[in-house]
């Protein structure tokens, strides 16, 4: 991790990434901070490739950056009549500073710990291992995660389904 | 100069406090959710760093937490956002401080 290549991608992606998430909350249209929110998926993927986590980045761009970024969108277009504003309630304040709390406390937390540091290196690679341990050791909670992902499927089918299905009735 | 877990524990430090001030604090339903994905991320990050940084006989077990992670998260997005979908039906705003039918 010594490689001036590494520093200099990791201080590019993590302004990326903190940079368009404090975009997110300072843009004033709903749909322009799904685009910051793109933005800043894609510099955690970026940041998981300096850290050789290929097969996560690669999933972080297809799961968030593709699935849940459109998802959004969706969510946004299905409400035209709601506010497409992205203004903040009565909370600011506090929410402000538990936020700034949160922060401080955890980057404190993160310098002060003395770390079990290894000097090994990065992985070479993380697919196959990782598909070995999800069907080997982590067979149960994999099963688990498929029929949660099914009760999900259903649940967002039925909660969004007209409730007087009259085109649907005739075929 | 090298970068180490400490540089990216404050990353994942900064960028789940905006992601909680964002749940916490915008009027808009899918605004607090962009929160809720954002801590996610945080999260996610905070895992494949210590996988990477700290001594253990199973390192790549972080990732497999990731990709659990990111599992129930997109299970949670497809939820919320029906939810989201049915609330402007039910209510016609999807704005959170008018939602306020169980205050008396």
């Amino acid at each position: 991790m010594d490689d001036t290549g590494t520093v200099v991608a990791f201080y590019v992606l993590s302004a990326m990434t903190v940079g368009s998430a404090l975009g997110v909350v300072v843009v004033r249209n709903l749909v322009h901070a799904v685009v910051f929110l793109i933005v800043s998926f894609m510099g955690v993927a970026g940041l998981y490739i300096t850290l050789s986590a290929d097969f996560v980045a690669v999933t972080q761009i297809l799961i968030y950056a593709g699935a849940v970024s459109v998802l959004l969108l969706f969510a946004i277009v299905l409400t035209p009549r709601g506010e497409r504003g992205n203004s903040e309630s009565f909370l600011r304040l506090p929410a402000l500073l538990l936020a700034l709390l949160v922060a401080f406390t955890l980057g404190y937390v993160a310098i002060d710990t003395d770390w079990v540091i290894s000097d090994r290196e990065g992985f070479e690679e993380t697919a196959s291992v990782i598909g070995e341990a999800l069907l080997d050791k982590y067979v149960l909670p994999f099963e688990i995660a498929s029929v949660l992902l099914l009760a999900a499927m259903l649940g967002a089918i039925v909660l969004v389904r007209p409730e007087t299905p009259t085109e649907e009735a005739g075929e | 100069m090298s970068v180490d877990l400490e540089h990216y524990l404050i990353v994942g430090a900064i960028l789940f406090s905006i992601g909680l001030y964002l749940a916490l604090a915008k009027q808009n339903f899918i605004g607090v959710l962009m929160g809720i994905e954002l801590m996610f991320n945080a999260v996610n990050l905070t895992f494949v760093a210590f996988s990477r940084f700290v001594e253990s006989p199973n390192p790549l077990d972080g990732h497999v937490f990731v990709v659990f992670v990111i599992t129930v998260a997109a299970a949670e997005a497809a939820t919320a956002l029906a939810l989201a979908v049915l609330l402007y039906r039910v209510r016609d705003t999807i704005n959170v401080d008018r939602i306020d039918s169980l205050k008396w």
